[in-house]
C-alpha cells in the first residue's frame, strides 16, 4: 500500500478536570480515591428538587487557560443541559455549555512554530463511573458526578500521529504549569476523543472522519491514529468509502473497531438550563485572571536558559511541572549554584523517583536539604560517588545530609598524613606506573589514584590525594 | 368546628404561653386524622417530624428566641422536600422516595417555629389543574364534595379551606396555588420569579416554578410568605432584591391605581364571576381607587406558550426519575434501554407522561427553533405587556378562573378544556410577577355554595401591594369568612 501521497488530517477533543476545591454545581470536595458514594450530596446526585449553583473557581481557572492560549474569553456565557440517559448521570442531563463555550479560539504552538488552532473551550460536569464486575449487577461511583471539566476542541490542524503527540504533551504541560488541570490520564483527569480522516497531498476537502475512543496514553492516541489513518487509506484505495462512525481503540490488537454508526448518533436536546442564570464576566475579572498567571512554560524556559545557563535538555525537565520548578528555584536559591543544582535534581534525584516511579511529594527531600547535600560536595567533604550514596539515603525520609554521610561513613578523607600512607603503599604496589609519572606520562596517574581510591573506600580526597602524589615523585 | 384563629393571635397565645406550644399543632393533626381521608387531600401525616420540631420549641422560646410562627402547624404539598417524610409528588415512581434535606422554604417554616404536620396531595407531578391526576386519590372541594378543589395544588388548598391547618406551602407553574384557591375560597399567593428559593420544589418548569402560600386570609399569607421569602445561595435564580417587612394591614385605597385588563371581562368567564368583578370595582372605586381599563395583547398566547415551556422544562426535568437512582424500578429488564422504558412507563400517570412526550418533541432537533425559542420570544413579548401596564396602573385586577369549582370527571376526557382552567393565570408566571388570588364570596350552583376568586397581579416585588389590597377586597365580602358546610357540621 502507497502511503506516500496521503495526508492524514486530525482533530482533538480532550477533557481535562479542573483542579477546584469543590464540584462544579455542589459544595462537594473535588478530590480523587475517596470510597465510593462519600463525596456526594442532593445535588450530584440528583436528588429531586436539588439545584445546581456555578462554581466561579472553574471559569478562573477556564479564564486562565484562555489567557495561556491567547483565546477570546466570553463576556456573557450560559450553561446548557445535554439530555440522555444513563446510570452514571443521575440528573438524566448533562449540564453543559453548546453555543456560548467560556472561550473561543486560541493555539497552541508546537516545537516546529507550526501553530495548532482551538475552536473552543467549554465548562460542563463530569458523569459518575459504573463498574460491571460483579455478575448480574452493575455498580455506580457518583463521587466523580459533578467535577468539573474543560473540554478543549482543537481544529483539524494536525497532520501526523506524532503532531498529536506533540500538542497533547504541550497541552498537558501547559495545564499542569497553569494548575488547571493534573493531567493524569491513569487517574482519569485527562481523557481524549480523537477525530481522524486522509485525503490526497493537495486536496482541498476533508475526507469523511472517524471518532476513536477508548485512548488510555498519548502513546496510544499516537498509535491509533496511524493504525485508524492506514485502514482509511486501505478502504479507499481499495475502491472503498469511509463511513462516519465512532470506534474503539484495542490497545493490544493495535486495531481500531466499529463502536456505533453515526447517522444512529442520538439528538440530546440541547436547551439553555433554566436554573442557571447566565453568566455576565466582568472586565474586571478577566483582568484579574491574567494578572494573577503563573509564568508560562515556555517563558521560564528561556529565563532558566539564560539567567542560570541550564542546558536545552535541563531547562526542558525542570518546567514539566510548576511543584518541580518550584523546587528547583528553592534548591539553587540555598546552595547557589543553579547549575548544580539542575544536575542533580534532572539527573540524581529524577533517577532514583522513575525506579520507584514516585513523584516528588514521595520522594519526600525538602529543598533546604538537597542543598546541603550539595554543599557538602563544593566544600569537599565529600565526594560525588559518595553523595549519591547519601541521596539515596535520605529519598523518601528527608534526612539530614551530613549526619547520614558521617553514619554511613562516606565522609571525604583530606587528612593528609593518613592519605600519605596509602599514596606510598600505592607507589609501591605500583612501581611501573611510579616510574612512568615521573618521566611525566601524566596518564600513569589514574593507576595510583585507583589504588588510593579503593584502599580508601573511595572517600579520599582526590585533591589532596594529587598534590600528596606531586610532591612525593618530586623528592 | 371552628377555624383556627387568624396566625398572628395563634403565635401570640404561644408566645405568652396562653397554650402549649403543641395546642394548635396536636388539634390540626387530630382534624387531618379526622377528615382528611374524606377530603383526599393528604397524603401523610408527618407526626415524627411534628414531634422532633415541637420538642425542643418551649427552650427556644425561653431562649428569646424570634419565632414569628411559633406553634403554627402547616401543610406542606408533597412535591416539596421534607427529610425524612415521603416526598411522592403524587406519583407512583416516587411512592417511597424520601428526601435526605428540607427544602429552604420549609427550613426557614421550621426555624420561625412553625410546624410540619401533612404533606398533601397534588396532580402528579403538579400537571394538572384539579387534583384528579394524582396517582393515589382525587382530592375533594370541602364546599362540595362532588367538586374538585383545583389543582395541581388541590390538596392544601382543601386543607386550609376545611379548617384542618390554618396555612399551607403549594407549588404554582401556571397557576396551581391561585386555581385552588379561588376554587375553595381561601388566599394563595404566587411570589415573583426568584422571590421564594426552588432549592426542595421537585422541578416541573424551573423557569416558572414558585413556592406559594395558601392561608385563610391575605394577611395570614402574608405573614407565612415574609418568613420564606429571600435569597438562598443554594438557588441560583433566587434574588437578593430586599425583603419587605410584612405589614399585611389593609390599606387606605385613595389615588391607588386600579387597572382592569379587558380579558378579565371577557364573554368567556361565567357571568357572575365577572359581576362579582364589576361589584368589586364598584367598591374600589369608592374607596378612592382610580380604575383603569387596558389590554395585554400577548395575553391570548399565554396557554400555548406556557405548555410549551413547561412541558419542554419538564421533559428534562423529569429525566431523573429513572427508576436508577430514586425511584420506583421494575423487575429487570433485557437491556438497560428497556429498563429504562418499563420503569418509566410504569411510574408515570398518562398526564405526566403526555406532557414528557409533548416536551421531547418540543425540543427535538430541527422543532426548537419552531416551538421552545418561539414560545420564549412570546414570553418576553408577554413581559413587556405587564411592564407597560404597570407604567399606567399599581396593581391588575380580573377573576382568577372562568368558572366556579368543577365537579369530578367533568373535563378529565379533554386535556384542552382542563388546560383552559389556567387561562387566566398562566401569564404570570410566563412574565414572573406576583399574583394574589383572595376570596370574594360566593355564588350558588346546583345547590353548593361556591366560591369566587378575583386576582391581583403586581410588578416584580410588590408582593406587600398585593396583601394589603387583598385584605381590603376581602374585607367587602364578609360573608367569606363561612366555613365551608362539610366543616361546620363537624366536630
Amino acid at each position: 500500500m502507497n502511503t506516500t501521497n496521503w495526508e492524514t488530517v486530525v482533530g482533538l477533543e480532550v477533557h481535562v478536570q479542573l483542579k477546584t476545591k469543590t464540584k462544579m454545581f455542589c459544595g462537594c470536595a473535588n478530590a480523587y480515591g475517596a470510597p465510593p458514594n462519600t463525596l456526594t450530596c442532593p445535588v450530584c446526585t440528583g436528588q429531586p428538587g436539588a439545584l445546581p449553583v456555578a462554581n466561579r473557581q472553574a471559569f478562573s481557572l477556564a479564564m486562565r487557560f484562555g489567557h495561556a492560549v491567547e483565546a477570546t474569553i466570553a463576556r456573557s456565557t450560559k450553561f446548557d443541559r445535554k439530555n440522555y440517559f444513563y446510570p452514571d448521570l443521575p440528573k438524566g442531563y448533562q449540564i453543559s455549555q453548546s453555543d456560548q463555550p467560556i472561550t473561543s479560539g486560541g493555539h497552541v504552538v508546537l516545537e516546529s512554530g507550526k501553530a495548532i488552532n482551538l475552536v473552543r473551550a467549554h465548562l460542563e460536569e463530569d458523569a459518575g463511573k459504573t463498574f460491571h464486575e460483579s455478575p448480574g449487577f452493575s455498580e455506580v461511583d457518583l463521587n466523580r458526578c459533578g467535577i468539573p471539566l474543560l473540554e478543549i476542541v482543537s481544529a483539524p490542524d494536525l497532520r501526523s500521529p506524532e503532531e498529536a503527540y506533540e500538542y497533547l504533551t504541550r497541552l498537558k504541560l501547559l495545564l499542569r504549569h497553569l494548575e488547571v488541570s493534573d493531567c493524569d490520564m491513569e487517574k482519569g483527569s485527562l481523557r481524549c476523543d480523537v477525530n481522524v480522516s486522509v485525503r490526497k497531498l493537495g486536496a482541498a476537502q476533508f475526507g469523511t472522519r472517524c471518532e476513536l475512543k477508548n485512548l488510555n496514553s498519548f502513546k496510544s492516541v499516537e498509535r491509533a491514529i496511524a493504525a485508524e489513518a492506514l485502514r482509511h487509506i486501505a478502504v479507499i484505495e481499495s475502491g472503498g468509502t469511509i463511513e462516519a462512525e465512532t470506534r474503539l481503540w484495542d490497545d493490544e490488537k493495535g486495531e481500531t473497531r466499529l463502536m456505533r454508526k453515526k447517522e444512529t448518533s442520538q439528538d440530546y436536546r440541547y436547551f439553555p438550563d433554566p436554573d442557571l442564570p447566565r453568566h455576565e464576566i466582568a472586565e474586571a475579572w478577566i483582568d484579574e485572571v491574567r494578572r494573577t498567571m503563573p509564568e508560562l512554560p515556555e517563558a521560564r524556559r528561556a529565563r532558566y536558559k539564560r539567567d542560570f545557563g541550564l542546558s536545552d535538555y535541563d531547562s526542558g525537565v525542570l518546567v514539566q511541572d510548576t511543584s518541580i520548578s518550584r523546587y528547583f528555584e528553592e534548591v539553587s536559591a540555598a546552595c547557589g549554584d543553579p547549575k548544580a543544582a539542575a544536575n542533580w535534581i534532572s539527573a540524581d534525584l529524577f533517577g532514583l523517583m522513575n525506579v520507584k516511579n514516585e513523584g516528588l511529594l514521595a520522594a519526600n527531600i525538602p529543598a533546604g536539604r538537597l542543598a546541603e547535600l550539595i554543599g557538602l560536595v563544593k566544600s569537599g567533604s565529600m565526594n560525588v560517588p559518595s553523595a549519591r550514596k547519601v541521596l539515596g539515603a535520605m529519598y523518601g525520609n528527608g534526612r539530614d545530609p551530613k549526619e547520614l554521610m558521617n553514619e554511613l561513613g562516606l565522609g571525604q578523607v583530606s587528612d593528609r598524613d593518613g592519605l600519605i600512607e596509602i599514596v606510598k603503599r600505592a607507589l609501591a604496589a605500583n612501581p611501573k606506573a611510579a616510574e612512568d609519572m615521573k618521566q611525566g606520562k601524566g596518564k600513569a596517574a589514574g593507576a595510583i589514584v585507583g589504588f588510593v581510591m579503593k584502599e580508601s573506600k573511595g572517600r579520599a580526597n582526590p585533591a589532596v590525594v594529587n598534590e600528596i602524589l606531586a610532591e612525593l615523585l618530586q623528592d | 368546628m371552628n377555624a383556627f384563629p387568624p396566625v398572628p393571635e395563634m403565635v401570640a397565645a404561644v408566645r405568652s404561653k396562653r397554650v402549649a406550644p403543641d395546642h394548635f399543632v396536636t388539634e390540626s393533626l387530630r382534624r387531618l386524622e379526622q377528615h382528611g381521608g374524606t377530603l383526599g387531600a393528604v397524603l401523610s401525616l408527618t407526626k415524627e417530624r411534628a414531634q422532633a420540631d415541637l420538642a425542643p420549641l418551649s427552650a427556644r422560646l425561653a431562649g428569646g428566641e424570634d419565632l414569628p410562627l411559633a406553634g403554627v402547624p402547616i401543610a406542606i404539598k408533597d412535591n416539596i422536600c421534607v427529610r425524612g417524610t415521603t416526598t411522592t409528588c403524587g406519583s407512583r415512581i416516587l411512592e417511597s422516595y424520601r428526601p435526605p434535606y428540607d427544602a429552604t422554604a420549609v427550613e426557614r417554616l421550621v426555624r420561625a417555629g412553625a410546624v410540619i404536620v401533612a404533606k398533601t396531595n397534588l396532580d402528579e407531578f403538579a400537571m394538572g389543574s384539579s387534583t384528579e391526576n394524582s396517582a393515589f386519590f382525587p382530592a375533594k372541594n370541602p364546599w362540595d364534595l362532588a367538586r374538585v378543589p383545583g389543582g395541581s395544588s388541590g390538596g392544601s388548598a382543601s386543607v386550609v379551606a376545611a379548617a384542618l391547618v390554618p396555612a399551607a406551602l403549594g407549588s404554582e407553574t401556571g397557576g396551581s396555588v391561585r386555581q385552588p384557591a379561588a376554587f375553595t375560597g381561601i388566599a394563595g399567593l404566587k411570589p415573583t420569579y426568584g422571590r421564594v428559593s426552588r432549592y426542595g420544589l421537585v422541578a416541573f418548569g424551573s423557569s416558572l416554578d414558585q413556592i406559594g402560600t395558601f392561608a385563610r386570609t391575605a394577611a395570614d399569607a402574608a405573614l407565612i410568605h415574609a418568613v420564606i421569602a429571600g435569597r438562598d445561595p443554594r438557588d441560583a435564580t433566587s434574588s437578593d432584591h430586599p425583603v419587605e417587612p410584612n405589614q399585611a394591614r389593609s390599606m387606605d385605597l385613595k389615588g391607588l391605581r386600579v387597572g382592569i385588563p379587558k380579558e378579565g371581562h371577557d364573554s368567556a368567564i361565567d357571568a357572575r364571576i365577572r359581576a362579582r368583578l364589576s361589584a368589586t370595582q364598584e367598591r374600589l372605586l369608592a374607596a378612592g381607587a382610580v380604575i383603569r381599563e387596558l389590554s395585554l395583547p400577548h395575553a391570548k398566547y399565554a396557554i400555548p406558550t406556557y405548555y410549551i415551556v413547561a412541558t419542554a422544562e419538564a421533559s428534562s426535568n423529569l429525566a431523573r426519575h429513572d427508576g436508577m437512582h430514586c425511584g420506583v424500578a421494575a423487575p429487570p429488564e433485557k437491556d438497560l434501554l428497556h429498563q429504562y422504558l418499563r420503569n418509566r412507563a410504569q411510574g408515570f400517570g398518562a398526564e405526566v407522561t403526555r406532557r414528557i412526550l409533548l416536551g421531547t418533541f418540543c425540543l427535538s432537533s430541527g422543532y426548537y427553533d419552531a416551538y421552545y425559542e418561539r414560545a420564549m420570544r412570546v414570553r418576553s413579548l408577554l413581559a413587556r405587556d405587564y411592564r407597560a401596564a404597570f407604567e399606567q396602573v399599581d396593581v391588575l385586577l380580573g377573576p382568577t378562573t372562568p368558572t366556579p369549582a368543577f365537579k369530578h370527571g367533568e373535563k378529565t376526557s379533554d386535556p384542552l378544556q382542563m388546560y383552559l382552567a389556567d387561562v387566566l393565570t398562566a401569564g404570570a408566571n410566563l412574565a414572573g410577577v406576583p399574583a394574589l388570588s383572595i376570596r370574594a364570596g360566593h355564588l350558588t350552583e346546583g345547590g353548593s355554595e361556591l366560591p369566587i376568586g378575583l386576582q391581583l397581579t403586581g410588578p416584580a416585588w410588590s408582593e406587600n401591594l398585593l396583601f394589603r389590597v387583598g385584605a381590603a377586597i376581602e374585607s367587602y365580602w364578609p360573608e367569606a369568612d363561612r366555613l365551608p358546610p362539610f366543616v361546620r357540621s363537624q366536630a
